[in-house]
Parts: structure tokens; C-alpha cells; sequence
């Protein structure tokens, strides 16, 4: 190896005030590391922290997207703040999103929790193929699903209704009724588990044996045992998993856009923020608009982040972290 | 929950082992143990007809979508559940229909051969030649469905879609491929530098990983659309493959992660036999971590499969580079009251990544394991 490569004005560190000998090994050392890491240096730069602030600036500007018909681009100051503030549509992104969220967060924690826990139970035969079969729809390409379930729960040709209608349930159509459009997301939502469900899994059996027996023993029941034990020792996984479906609910905009042509019918009812965002930034092409879009939804999905690792010292236990 | 898997007992012993003399005295099983296990039994059978019947709904869809796309447009009209039409026999060289015939045992399939008002003649499909009478009037009998598979639908899906189907699988197959090897090669030069090196900041290069997780990534597509266009890239497959060569948090977690359950005395004996930092990558390391590399791998396949707001702002609408998520929802679009097709076109998007997940589901169901490992 030639030392020519690690000459040369490294000043990172005061490297100057170091033993010599020691210090040429450390720079070799940190020239190495930095660079097998630039790739990502170069990334986040170009490709997040300069299109996180040039979206900002825009959003103070009346920037278009397409041909501006040679009309220079100009500040507006806080226009677009205060529109997006007093439009109807932004509200109603809003609302849809917030409340989608308001179930879709908690069952997204709960169901892959539920089968999981039937998947580790010692009395289920053939693990290893509910395990897959489980988590099978969660490689079904988004557009395919949504594709899918569009006409599975079709009121008049798919089997949803057909089945409901055998117990004398009469289910409405997704397209027509706004509740039926929120409970369809929440049924593909189903086929988006698997994720969540194996690393459940993987927590669930991480648990050890002895904390069961130590509860039985001082008369633990059944939820005790989850309250107490099962829940403490899985819920850094559990807090995980919340943060991705929070994550995941900022990007939420294949399914309902696939399944609704985009329109958000019936009433708007699947109008998600997304894709208002989408209309006004791709259709309309208010690009200053929507960067301010952009950003107030990054500033309340960053807030509500916040909040839930603020939340995580109450009730996610990193003690037991060390097994 | 009903299956709260709490400990047992250790499990109950079966007969006393084999080969070992039986003393008159000593009973094999004792009462407790056989109704132990005959419990246990039933158990295990409530519990696993419980998952089978839960996971049978959960699959439904996709019967559904099979089933449904093996019908005619008609089938679906009428609301029928499998794909059947009236059934025709060969008698003497000619078609005849088979309807259901009443008997006092019971309904049975028979060819029409005659027809009369007052009474019909019959014969039974597998039996040509012996004549059955029936008195009653024959238009008051129900045909007999039998499957009918309209398969057609997958040849016309993979013509009618634009551009056709084999297209969109190769640009498919593209993208991700080339995505695949941008994220290989960089998120393991990242996982190394982060898990190998001291090198400054390096919490905070942590940190930044973290955040592109937590970042929504509407927020920096406009200015990403504005770079790409300013390089001439949109309507290119350039702007769906090229940040995949600059490493993606997920991956470099996963595969730090892993690089540092490997001993780093392997690293030194390599770095003393005279081997740089480059050729203890590629020859220690990455040997060693050969399923976490597949997994990134695999995770970034799927990923790009599913694709559809990249590949829909970013292409600007050129259809000639069309991934198959994009072309399917154009095709929906177009044909969303043919029913047959539009499914038959889904399942040709699915089938392969489900293949690909059911061959190689070990490894990659130990690969979601290992990014909830990281936390």
C-alpha cells in the first residue's frame, strides 16, 4: 500500500496536534471510512437536503411547474401560507388523511400483533406456511391490489357484498358511500401486514420463558401476562412499527388514487392530502403552491413524529434491550 | 387474546421409551397424560382451523381475482362464482345440451335427445345408447353448468396493454434490476464505512439516515423533479435508477447491522496478510454476508415492482418506459368495466414477485427480521 494516497491538507480533527505515528494511522483510517460513506454524503445532499430547501424557498414563490410563457418567477411572500390555510380542499385532505390515520394507525399495530401472536401459539401446526401465506399479499404489487379489492368489493359483481348479502347484510357500494370508502382502505390496508406481523413475531419469541413462568407463578392471568410482561418486552418493536405506519400515512397515495381514478369520490371521501398535493403540483402544475403543501405536511407529520419518540421514555422499555 | 403462548409445563412424555421392559405395575400413559394429550390435540386442531379459516378469508381476493379472470364478461354479469356455462355433450357426432333431470333418487345430468312436450328422451352422457325417458315438460329443466375457463383473457390483457405487457415487464425488470445493483454497491460501501472506521460525525451521518426514513418524500419531489428536468432525465428511466446508486437508509441500517456481528478479528488477520480496507470488504465481509446482501436485494426488487408516484411524475407520461405499475393503472383506465381483463392484467403484474417470494421466502423473511433488529 502507498502512502502517497493519505497526503495531502486533512485538517478535520487538528490532526496536526497529534502524535505523529497515531495520527497518520486515525487519518488513514478516516479517509477510508469517509469515503466508502460518500456515497451517501453525496446523496443526502443532493437528493435531500437541498430539495428539502429549495421546496421551502419555493414555497414563498408563485413558481409553475410547466412553461411559464417566459414570466419570471417571483416571491409572493407568505401567499401561498395563508391560501393553503383558508382552502376548503386542504381542510378536507386534512380531515380524510387525520382521520384514516386515527384507525388505520392503531389497527395497523393491532391486527399484525393478533395474527402474530397466533403464528408463535405452540399449538398451531404448519407455522412455517401461515407464516408465508400470511405475509403473501404484502408482495402483491400496490396498483394490483388495489385493482383487486376494486372489484372484490364491487356492490354489484364482487364477493363482498355477495357474502354480506348471505346473512341478509346489504353492503353499499365503496363508490357511493363515504364510510364504506374508508372501510375498503382499511381492508386492503390487511394486505399490507406482513411486515409489521414478522417482526412481531420475532419479538414475541424473543421474550423469555422465565418472565411467563415467574408471572404464573405470582398468579398472572392471561392479560396480565400481556399487560406485564408480553407488552414491556415487545414494545420497542411495537414503537418501530408506529413510527413506519406514521411514516407511512405522509406517503399514503397509491391505493386511494388507484382505486378512486384519482378523484377521491364518492363526496371527496377518499381525497387524501396526497393527492391534492399531487393535483396541484402534476395537473395544475402550481409548483410554489405545492411545495407549501409539501412542507406543512412535513411539519406536521415531523411534529407528530416528535411527539412519539418525546412519548417512547413512558412506555417503550429499552432495559430489557440487552438479552 | 386466546392464544397467549405462555409456558407450559414440559410437554408431556409419550409411552415409556422404546425398548425398555414394561413392569406389569407401571402403567404406559397415566389418565392425566392421555387427557393431556388428547387436549393438547384438540387444541392444536381448534387453533389451526381457526388460522385456516382466518387465512382463507384473507386470501379471498385473490380466488376471487382467478377465478374471475378466467370468466367472460357475461359470467360476471350473471354473478356467478366460478366460471361455467351451460354444458354440451357429443351424441352421434352432435352437440347436445345437458340439463338437470329430477329423479326420485335424486337429480342426474342427462343429454337432451328429444325433445317433446309431454315427455323428453334422454341419454346418459357416459352410457350414448341406452334411451331414458322422462315424462314432464323439458323447458322447466335447469341446464348443467360446467367450468368453461375463459383463458383468452390473459392473451388479451398482455396485447391490449400500452405498451404491451412484455414490454412493461422488461422495463420493470430494468429499473429494478439496475436500482438493485445502485443499491448493493453503495449501501454496503455506507454499512462498511459505518461500521469499520472511525470517522467523524459519525453519529450525526447516523442520524441523517434516520431522518431520510422519517421524511415524507413529497416534500423534496418537486425540487428532485426541477434537478431532474434541468439534466433532460424526465421521461428517462435515469431519474428511477441513479439515486439508487447513492445508498438508502433502510439497506445501510440492515446491512450495518450485520457487518457488525462479524468478528473484526477476521479484519485484522486480513489487514496483517497485507489486504487493504477494499479487499477486506470484498473478501471477508461481504462473503459473510451473503443472505443480508440477497435481502437488500430482494427488498429493493419488490420495491421497484411496486412503484407507481416515481415512476408516474418522473416519466412525464412517457409510455415507452412504463413500468408495470404505471401501465396497469393506464390499462384499468381504459378497460375498468371489463372485468375479466383488468384482473387478468393484475395477476400477470403479480405473479412474478409472488414467485420470487415463495422461492426465496427464507431468506427474505430473515431479512425483515434483521430491520426489526435494528430499531
Amino acid at each position: 500500500m502507498s502512502t502517497a494516497i493519505f497526503t495531502g491538507g486533512d485538517r478535520i480533527g487538528g490532526a496536526a496536534s497529534e502524535v505523529a505515528g497515531a495520527g497518520v494511522v486515525a487519518r488513514r483510517e478516516r479517509r477510508w471510512g469517509l469515503g466508502f460513506v460518500s456515497p451517501w454524503l453525496v446523496g443526502f445532499l443532493v437528493f435531500f437536503t437541498m430539495p428539502l430547501v429549495a421546496s421551502l424557498v419555493l414555497s414563498f414563490t408563485d413558481y409553475e411547474l410547466a412553461d411559464q410563457d417566459g414570466r419570471p418567477t417571483s416571491f409572493v411572500g407568505l401567499e401561498n401560507w395563508r391560501r393553503l390555510f383558508s382552502d376548503p380542499d386542504v381542510r378536507q385532505g386534512a380531515v380524510v388523511t387525520f382521520k384514516y390515520g386515527l384507525v388505520a394507525i392503531p389497527l395497523s399495530i393491532l391486527i399484525p400483533l393478533g395474527i402474530a401472536y397466533l403464528m408463535v401459539s405452540k399449538h398451531l401446526r404448519f407455522r412455517g406456511f401461515f407464516r408465508a401465506m400470511f405475509y403473501l399479499p404484502t408482495m402483491v404489487p400496490f396498483v394490483a391490489a388495489a385493482i383487486v379489492w376494486r372489484f372484490y368489493l364491487n356492490g354489484e359483481f364482487g364477493w363482498f357484498a355477495k357474502l354480506f348479502a348471505q346473512v341478509g347484510i346489504d353492503v353499499p357500494d365503496f363508490g357511493r358511500n363515504a364510510t364504506m370508502a374508508l372501510l375498503s382502505l382499511l381492508l386492503i390496508g390487511t394486505w399490507g401486514i406482513g411486515n409489521a406481523m414478522i417482526v412481531d413475531i420475532a419479538a414475541l419469541n424473543g421474550v423469555p420463558r422465565d418472565l411467563y413462568e415467574a408471572a404464573m407463578l405470582d398468579g398472572a392471568g392471561a392479560w396480565r401476562q400481556f399487560r406485564d410482561v408480553t407488552f414491556p418486552m415487545i414494545s420497542p418493536i411495537v414503537f418501530y412499527n408506529l413510527v413506519l405506519a406514521l411514516v407511512g400515512l405522509g406517503q399514503y397515495f397509491v391505493v386511494p388514487y388507484v382505486l378512486t381514478d384519482g378523484s377521491g369520490k364518492p363526496d371527496g371521501a377518499l381525497s387524501f392530502y396526497t393527492m391534492y398535493f399531487y393535483k396541484q403540483t402534476f395537473v395544475l402544475f402550481q409548483g410554489g403552491y405545492g411545495a407549501a403543501l409539501a412542507w406543512a405536511m412535513f411539519i406536521v407529520i415531523f411534529g407528530l413524529t416528535a411527539l412519539l419518540f418525546r412519548s417512547a421514555r413512558y412506555w417503550v422499555h429499552y432495559e430489557y434491550e440487552e438479552r | 387474546m386466546a392464544a397467549v403462548d405462555a409456558p407450559v409445563a414440559q410437554p408431556a412424555r409419550s409411552a415409556a421409551p422404546a425398548g425398555r421392559r414394561l413392569r406389569a405395575t407401571e402403567p404406559t400413559i397415566t389418565y392425566r397424560e392421555l387427557d393431556r394429550r388428547s387436549r393438547r390435540f384438540v387444541k392444536g386442531s381448534i387453533v389451526t382451523l381457526f388460522a385456516s379459516v382466518l387465512l382463507f378469508v384473507f386470501l379471498l381476493p385473490l380466488l376471487f381475482m382467478l377465478t374471475s379472470s378466467l370468466k367472460t364478461e357475461d359470467q360476471i354479469a350473471n354473478g356467478q362464482i366460478l366460471p361455467q356455462s351451460p354444458a354440451t355433450t357429443e351424441v352421434d357426432g352432435e352437440d347436445v345440451v345437458l340439463l338437470n333431470v329430477p329423479f326420485d333418487d335424486g337429480e342426474r345430468a342427462l343429454a337432451l335427445v328429444k325433445p317433446g312436450r309431454k315427455e323428453s328422451i334422454f341419454v346418459d352422457p357416459d352410457d350414448p345408447t341406452t334411451e331414458i325417458v322422462w315424462e314432464g315438460n323439458w323447458r322447466g329443466l335447469e341446464p348443467t353448468y360446467g367450468l368453461d375457463l375463459t383463458w383468452s383473457n390473459f392473451g388479451d390483457a398482455w396485447e391490449q396493454t400500452n405498451p404491451q405487457m412484455g414490454r412493461l415487464l422488461f422495463n420493470t425488470g430494468l429499473i429494478a434490476g439496475l436500482g438493485m445493483l445502485g443499491t448493493i454497491i453503495s449501501s454496503t460501501l455506507v454499512a462498511y464505512g459505518l461500521s469499520r472506521f472511525r470517522i467523524p460525525y459519525k453519529n450525526l451521518i447516523l442520524a441523517s439516515l434516520l431522518a431520510t426514513i422519517i421524511l415524507p418524500r413529497f416534500v423534496t419531489l418537486i425540487p428532485t423533479y426541477v434537478l431532474f428536468n434541468q439534466f433532460g432525465w424526465i421521461g428517462t428511466i435515469l431519474p428511477l435508477t441513479v439515486p439508487h446508486f447513492f445508498s438508502n437508509a433502510y439497506n445501510v441500517f440492515l446491512l450495518r447491522q450485520f457487518f457488525l456481528t462479524i468478528p473484526k478479528d477476521l479484519d485484522e488477520a486480513a489487514a496483517i496478510d497485507g489486504a487493504g480496507p477494499m479487499r477486506t470488504l470484498l473478501t471477508v465481509i461481504l462473503p459473510q454476508a451473503r443472505g443480508a446482501v440477497l435481502a437488500i436485494a430482494l427488498f429493493h426488487f419488490f420495491f421497484a415492482w411496486n412503484d407507481f408516484l416515481e415512476p408516474l411524475v418522473f416519466l412525464g407520461g412517457t409510455t415507452e418506459w412504463y413500468p408495470v405499475s404505471l401501465g396497469l393503472q393506464k390499462f384499468l383506465g381504459i378497460y375498468d368495466t371489463n372485468i375479466p381483463l383488468v384482473l387478468s392484467g393484475a395477476f400477470i403484474a403479480m405473479v412474478i414477485p409472488l414467485l420470487i417470494f415463495v422461492l426465496l421466502q427464507r431468506v427474505f423473511l430473515r431479512g425483515i427480521d434483521l430491520s426489526g433488529s435494528v430499531k
